[in-house]
C-alpha cells in the first residue's frame, strides 16, 4: 500500500502538459486518479513522474454545440450525473455515471481518465460506443480526433499515444422520439460492471426503429459492440418479441472474459438478459 | 427519574471518533522510530533454501533486515502458542519467522527496518529469498487422503485434533428406526473479518529498565501481555505493558496473538528503537486469521410426526498453516455444542476433524463456530419440513424446547438457563406479515417473473464466555471472568477500569450507564478506562459477546460493593444503623425520613477526608471485583428474510429483513440496535458475498478488497427489529450479549429464503455465497428452466 518512488509534476495547461510528457518518458497523466493510485500503491504500477493536470480548467466541463456536446476529460462522474445538459441531451450518460462505484470515486474519477484507463469493467466506454461518440486527442503534432469504435484497442489499452492528452469526449445530443438506457449488473466487490448495457433506440415517425446502438461493458477485453442486433432491429416494430428475437438469434459473444465471481458463459447469458431489458426500457423512453 | 439503563443515550465516543480526534496504533508516534515492514512469501508451501538480505540492507535508509536466524541467534523463544487444548491435539511449533519452510501465502520470513515506511517497502522487494515449492493442499477434507501433501512432522495426514462431542451409539441406533432422514453436505464458506483499521504495532523497549510497552491493535491486551511473556518474548510479564488505543473494529481478529507484533516487540529488543508495525489492507487479508470454512455431513432423523429424533453431524474444519491461539476452540466447543439449536433432540453426535492446509489460519470470526452450527441445524430444518410438506414454521413449533422444560440440558453439553422461543417467532411472523406473504407467494409462482422467497432462521447462541473452571476444564489456557473496578474520587465523579477492551462496542457509554443508573448520578460524571494492562487489575478481554454479561456485571458488583460502603459511612453519620439507611437516586437516608440526607458525593468526601470514618472503616470509596460467571448465556430469536430471485440471471434481491431478537435486558437500545444491525449485515454478507477462495497453487485470489465483497449500504434493505426480553437468571444485569446474534441468525434465514424462491426448480440446497452464477447454474441444471 506504499507506491513506489516517483516524480511529481502539476501542469497549469495543456500545452505544458505535452511538454511535460515529451520531457519524461514513462509519465502517468493523473486526473482523479481512482484507477492509477491504487494500482501505484500495489505497485502493480510504478511510473517514474506522474503529471498532475487536475487543475487545468479548460479541460473540465459540459458544453452543448450544434447538436453536439463536448465534454471536457476532467469532467467528474458526479458531475456528469448532476449535468442538466446531460441529462437533457444524453441522460444515459449521466445514468451511467451515476451508476459508478461510490460517491467518493465518483466526485474524484473523470471521464477522460475512465475512458484512457480502458478498465474493461468501467462504466462509460459501452455507453461512448453506443453514442458514437468522438474522442479529441492532443499530442506534439496537434489535435486530433478518433472515434470510439477505433480508440479502445484492448484490455487497458487505447488508441493514446505515450504523450498525447485526452482533452475531450463528443457526443451527439439525442434527438426527440430516442431513448436510451443503460442497465448495470454490478461486481459485489469492486462496483465494476460484470456486464453493463448500453442500449440507444431512434424511433422514426411511424414508430419503427429507424437505428439502435447496443454495447457492452464487462463482458469482453474492450466495449462490445452488437451490431448484429442493432441491424435486426433497424426498421422493424420494437415488440418485445420482436427485441427478444433479435438478440436470442443475433447476440453472440465469442471471447468473453471470466473470473473468480462471473465466467464467461455466464457473462454472455447476462448480455442477453441485459440487452433485452436495456432496448425495451430505451424504446419505452423513446415513446414517451 | 428516567432510569439510565435502557435509555438510548448516543455513543460517548462518537464525538472524538467522528472529528478525527481519535488516536489509533498507527497515529502515535516516537522519537527516533523505525518502521517496520515484513517480507512474506509469495508461495503458499516452499522450503526455504538460503535468504540473502544484502542489496536490502545496503539501501539507503534501511536500519536493518532480520530473519528466523537472528531470532534463534538472540535466544528469544519467537513462537506463537495455541491457547485452548484438545485431547490429543497436535501443535507443530509456528515460529515468528519461517526459516526452513514457509506454509502460506503470507506467512513472514523476514523483517526490515527503515527510516521510514516507503523506504521499508521498498527493500522488502529487495530481500531475495530462494524457495524451493512444494505440493499444496488447501481443502479441509482432502488435506487428510493419502498422497496429500504433509504440512508439519508432528501432524500425521494433517490432523490437529479429532474431536467428538454427545452419544455416538444412542445417535446412531436412531437413525435405523426414523420415519424420515435427511441429509445435506455443507460447504461453509471462508471469510476475512476485514476490521476497518488493520493490526498495528508499536514497540519501544527501554534497555535501561528492561521495559517494554507495546501499543497494538488489541481486543485483550492482558492476554496479549501473558502470551508475549510466557511464550513469544520471554521477558517477565510485569516488565511488559500493552496498551490498546482506539481500536477500529476485530471481529475476532484482534483476539488472536500473531507473529507480526511479536517481530515489532523482538526488534525494538534488537535496535533500541520504537519500531512501528502496521499491516496494509492486502496483508491483513492474508494475515488476520480467517473464519469459518467448514466441510460437513449433516444428517436429521425425524419420527412420523415430524419429532426430531437424532442428528449426526461431520465436520472437516480448516485449522490453515497452523493452529491459531484459539483455533482449536472454534468448531468444537463453540460448533457441537450449539447442534440442538432451540430444539429438543434426544441424541446427537459431532465428530470434528480440525485439519493443516496451506492457508491463512483460521479461528474466532464474529459468531464464531455458532453461526456454522446454527446455519446446520436451520438448513435441516428446512429440509425437513420440505420433505415431511409440512410449513417451516410448523416443524420449528413441534421440535421447540418448551418453555416450562428450563434450564435444559442438551445432548451437547450445554445446559441452557432460560428461553421462551414461541413470543419471537409469533411476533416475527406477525411483523412480516407470514401468511399473506405465503399467499403472495403462491399467486407469485403462477405468474412467472421473480421469485419469491421466504427463509427462517430460529436460533440460539452461547455467549458471555463463561464459567472459568468449566472453559478449563475444556481446554482453555485462559481464564474466562473479567475485572472491574469502581473507583469514587472525592468530589463524587467516577472512574471505572474495565477488563473488557473496547474496540467499536461503547463500553464507554453503557458501562457509564450501568455505574450511572446504580449510583443514582449523571452517565457524565462516569469514566471508563480500558486497554490498559498498567491501568486495569486484569482482563480476559473483549469477545464472544461478553462484556456487558462478564464485564458489566464485574462493574455491577464493583458498584453494589461502592454503595455497601456507603451505606456503612451514611449510616455513621446519620448516626443510624445500616439496615434502616436506604440509597436512592444518589441519596443515603434513614427509612421514611428523606429529607436529612447524605448525598454520594458527600459521602464520597467524607470517606476520602476520613475525619469521621466508622471505626474499621478504611478511608477511600471504590472497590474491585472478579466476577466469574455461573454459565453462559443464551441468546435467542426469530430472523426471517425476504427476498426475490431473478430466474434469468440468478440474482438476489433482498426486500425485507424482520429480526426479533432475545438478548436479555437491554442496557442502551441504540446500541444494541446498532449491534444487530452490524451482525445481520455481516450474516447476509456470507450468505450472498463473501468468500476467501484459494486456486490448487494456494493463492488467495479474494487478497483485495476489489474481489472480496464487503456488505455496502446499498446492497441492503432497511431492518425491522423488534425483542423478546428473558432477562438471564444467573447475572447481576440479567444481559445476555448481542454482538454476534446477527451473524450466527442471518445466513441459515437467506439461504433458507433462496431455496425456498427456488423450490420449483426441485433445488434443495446451495453453498453459501450464493452468487448469481451459482443461482443461475443450478436452475439451469434442473433441468425445469
Amino acid at each position: 500500500m506504499y507506491p513506489a518512488k516517483f516524480e511529481y509534476y502539476r501542469a497549469n495547461t495543456l500545452q505544458e502538459t505535452i511538454h511535460l510528457l515529451q520531457q519524461h518518458s514513462g509519465a502517468k497523466l493523473l486526473a482523479g486518479g481512482h484507477s492509477l493510485i491504487p494500482i501505484m500503491k500495489l505497485r502493480l504500477a510504478q511510473p517514474p513522474v506522474l503529471i498532475d493536470i487536475g487543475r487545468i480548467s479548460e479541460l473540465s466541463g459540459v458544453m452543448k454545440t450544434d447538436g453536439r456536446l463536448r465534454i471536457g476529460s476532467l469532467t467528474t462522474h458526479a458531475m456528469l450525473a448532476a449535468s442538466e445538459a446531460v441529462k437533457k441531451h444524453c441522460p444515459i450518460l449521466a445514468e451511467a455515471a451515476a451508476q459508478i462505484a461510490d460517491p467518493a470515486v465518483r466526485n474524484k474519477g473523470t471521464i477522460g481518465g475512465n475512458l484512457a484507463h480502458a478498465d474493461p469493467g468501467s462504466d462509460l466506454p459501452a455507453v461512448t460506443l453506443a453514442l458514437d461518440g468522438v474522442i479529441h486527442i492532443t499530442g506534439p503534432e496537434g489535435d486530433r480526433q478518433v472515434n470510439a469504435s477505433d480508440f479502445f484497442l484492448d484490455l487497458l489499452t487505447t488508441d493514446l499515444k505515450p504523450e498525447e492528452v485526452l482533452t475531450a469526449v463528443e457526443l451527439p445530443a439525442l434527438e426527440e422520439r430516442t431513448g436510451s438506457c443503460y442497465l448495470k449488473f454490478e461486481h459485489p466487490a469492486s462496483g465494476y460492471a460484470v456486464c453493463g448495457a448500453a442500449a440507444v433506440v431512434a424511433l422514426g415517425g411511424d414508430g419503427s426503429c429507424e437505428r439502435a446502438g447496443l454495447c457492452f461493458n464487462g463482458v469482453t477485453a474492450t466495449p462490445y459492440r452488437a451490431s448484429a442486433v442493432t441491424e435486426a432491429l433497424a426498421g422493424r416494430n420494437l415488440e418485445d418479441a420482436t427485441i427478444d428475437q433479435a438478440v436470442t438469434e443475433h447476440l453472440s459473444i465469442d471471447d468473453p472474459m471470466g473470473d473468480t465471481y462471473a465466467s464467461g458463459p455466464y457473462r454472455v447469458e447476462l448480455a442477453k438478459v441485459y440487452s433485452k431489458r436495456a432496448l425495451k426500457k430505451a424504446r419505452d423512453r423513446a415513446r414517451s | 427519574m428516567a432510569r439510565v439503563f435502557g435509555s438510548s443515550i448516543k455513543r460517548r465516543e462518537d464525538p472524538s471518533l467522528i472529528t478525527g480526534a481519535g488516536q489509533y496504533t498507527d497515529d502515535l508516534k516516537l522519537p527516533n522510530m523505525a518502521y517496520a515492514a515484513i517480507v512474506r512469501s509469495p508461495h503458499a508451501h516452499a522450503r526455504i533454501r538460503s535468504i540473502d538480505t544484502s542489496k536490502a540492507t545496503a539501501l539507503d535508509g534501511v536500519i536493518a533486515v532480520f530473519t528466523g536466524e537472528d531470532i534463534k541467534k538472540s535466544g528469544t523463544p519467537g513462537v506463537v502458542p495455541v491457547g485452548w487444548l484438545l485431547p490429543d491435539m497436535k501443535i507443530p511449533p509456528h515460529p515468528v519467522l519461517a526459516s526452513e519452510t514457509a506454509r502460506y501465502v503470507g506467512d513472514a520470513v523476514a523483517v526490515v527496518l527503515a527510516e521510514d515506511r516507503y523506504r521499508a517497502q521498498d527493500a522488502v522487494d529487495l530481500v531475495e529469498v530462494d524457495y524451493d515449492p512444494l505440493p499444496v493442499v488447501t481443502n479441509p477434507a482432502k488435506t487428510v487422503e493419502e498422497g496429500a501433501p504433509q504440512l508439519h512432522a508432528e501432524a500425521a495426514n494433517n490432523i490437529a485434533f479429532d474431536w467428538e462431542l454427545g452419544d455416538k451409539t444412542k445417535t446412531d441406533e436412531a437413525f435405523p428406526k426414523a420415519a424420515h432422514v435427511l441429509k445435506v453436505n455443507i460447504r461453509n464458506n471462508r471469510l476475512i473479518p476485514q476490521a476497518i483499521e488493520p493490526r498495528a504495532a508499536l514497540a519501544s523497549y527501554d534497555d535501561s529498565k528492561g521495559q517494554l510497552t507495546v501499543w497494538m491493535t488489541s481486543q485483550n491486551p492482558h492476554i496479549h501481555r501473558l502470551l508475549m511473556s510466557l511464550a513469544s518474548l520471554g521477558l517477565p510479564e510485569h516488565k511488559i505493558r500493552v496498551i490498546a488505543p482506539e481500536v477500529g473494529g476485530g471481529f475476532g481478529s484482534k483476539i488472536h496473538h500473531y507473529p507480526d507484533e511479536v517481530i515489532a516487540c523482538w526488534c525494538s529488543m534488537q535496535l533500541h528503537r520504537p519500531v512501528k508495525w502496521t499491516a496494509t489492507r492486502s496483508e491483513a487479508n492474508l494475515t488476520d486469521a480467517h473464519g469459518r470454512d467448514h466441510v460437513t455431513e449433516a444428517e436429521m432423523a425425524l419420527d412420523e410426526n415430524a419429532r426430531i429424533v437424532g442428528v449426526r453431524v461431520k465436520t472437516y474444519a480448516n485449522m490453515g498453516a497452523y493452529l491459531s491461539t484459539f483455533g482449536p476452540l472454534v468448531p468444537t466447543y463453540l460448533h457441537g455444542t450449539l447442534l440442538s439449536g432451540e430444539y429438543d433432540i434426544p441424541a446427537i453426535y459431532c465428530n470434528v476433524i480440525g485439519t493443516f492446509t496451506n492457508t491463512t489460519p483460521v479461528d474466532a470470526c464474529r459468531g464464531a463456530g455458532r453461526p456454522e452450527a446454527t446455519f446446520i441445524i436451520e438448513r435441516l430444518m428446512d429440509l425437513a419440513a420440505e420433505e415431511l410438506g409440512l410449513d417451516p414454521v410448523e416443524i420449528r413449533r413441534r421440535n421447540f424446547i418448551s418453555p416450562d422444560a428450563f434450564p435444559y440440558q442438551t445432548q451437547v453439553a450445554l445446559q441452557y438457563d432460560s428461553g421462551n422461543y414461541g413470543p419471537a417467532l409469533d411476533r416475527a411472523l406477525e411483523m412480516v406479515d407470514y401468511k399473506n406473504l405465503r399467499a403472495e407467494q403462491e399467486r407469485r409462482r403462477g405468474e412467472g417473473g421473480k421469485l419469491l422467497g421466504v427463509g427462517l432462521s430460529t436460533y440460539i447462541e452461547a455467549c458471555g464466555l463463561a464459567p472459568s473452571a468449566v472453559v478449563g476444564s475444556l481446554g482453555a489456557q485462559a481464564g474466562q471472568w473479567e475485572s472491574g473496578e469502581v473507583r469514587v474520587h472525592p468530589t463524587g465523579t467516577v472512574t471505572v477500569y474495565t477488563g473488557s477492551s473496547a474496540h467499536g462496542q461503547g463500553h464507554h457509554t453503557t458501562f457509564a450507564q450501568i455505574v450511572a443508573d446504580r449510583l443514582g448520578i449523571d452517565p457524565d460524571n462516569v469514566e471508563v478506562i480500558h486497554g490498559d494492562t498498567d491501568k486495569v487489575p486484569f482482563g480476559w478481554g473483549t469477545y464472544g459477546s461478553r462484556s456487558a454479561a462478564v464485564g458489566g456485571s464485574a462493574i455491577a458488583v464493583s458498584t453494589d460493593k461502592v454503595i455497601e460502603k456507603g451505606r456503612q459511612i451514611a449510616a455513621h453519620l446519620l448516626e443510624a444503623s445500616e439496615e434502616d439507611v436506604v440509597f436512592e437516586e444518589g441519596k443515603f437516608f434513614v427509612r421514611g425520613a428523606p429529607d436529612k440526607s447524605q448525598t454520594l458525593n458527600d459521602i464520597a468526601l467524607q470517606a476520602h477526608l476520613a475525619h469521621n470514618l466508622p471505626p474499621g472503616v478504611e478511608p477511600g470509596l471504590s472497590a474491585t471485583s472478579f466476577y466469574d460467571p455461573a454459565n453462559f448465556t443464551f441468546p435467542f430469536g426469530t430472523h426471517i428474510a425476504v427476498l426475490e430471485v431473478d430466474p434469468e440471471t440468478g440474482e438476489v434481491k433482498l426486500l425485507r429483513y424482520v429480526a426479533v431478537d432475545d438478548v436479555g435486558n437491554v442496557i442502551n437500545p441504540m446500541i444494541v440496535d446498532g449491534q444487530i444491525h452490524g451482525g445481520i449485515a455481516h450474516g447476509i454478507a456470507q450468505a450472498l458475498w463473501e468468500e476467501a477462495i484459494y486456486d490448487g497453487n494456494g493463492q488467495l485470489l479474494t487478497g483485495e478488497l476489489l474481489d472480496y465483497a464487503v456488505p455496502k449500504p446499498h446492497m441492503l434493505v432497511s431492518f425491522e427489529l423488534d425483542r423478546t426480553v428473558t432477562p438471564c437468571p444467573h447475572n447481576p444485569l440479567g444481559v445476555k450479549g448481542v454482538g454476534e446474534t446477527g451473524t450466527i441468525a442471518s445466513p441459515a434465514a437467506v439461504v433458507n429464503a433462496v431455496v425456498d424462491a427456488l423450490k420449483s426448480y426441485g433445488i434443495k440446497h446451495l453453498d453459501m455465497p450464493l452468487t448469481p452464477e451459482k443461482i443461475w447454474r443450478a436452475i439451469h441444471q434442473s433441468g425445469r428452466s
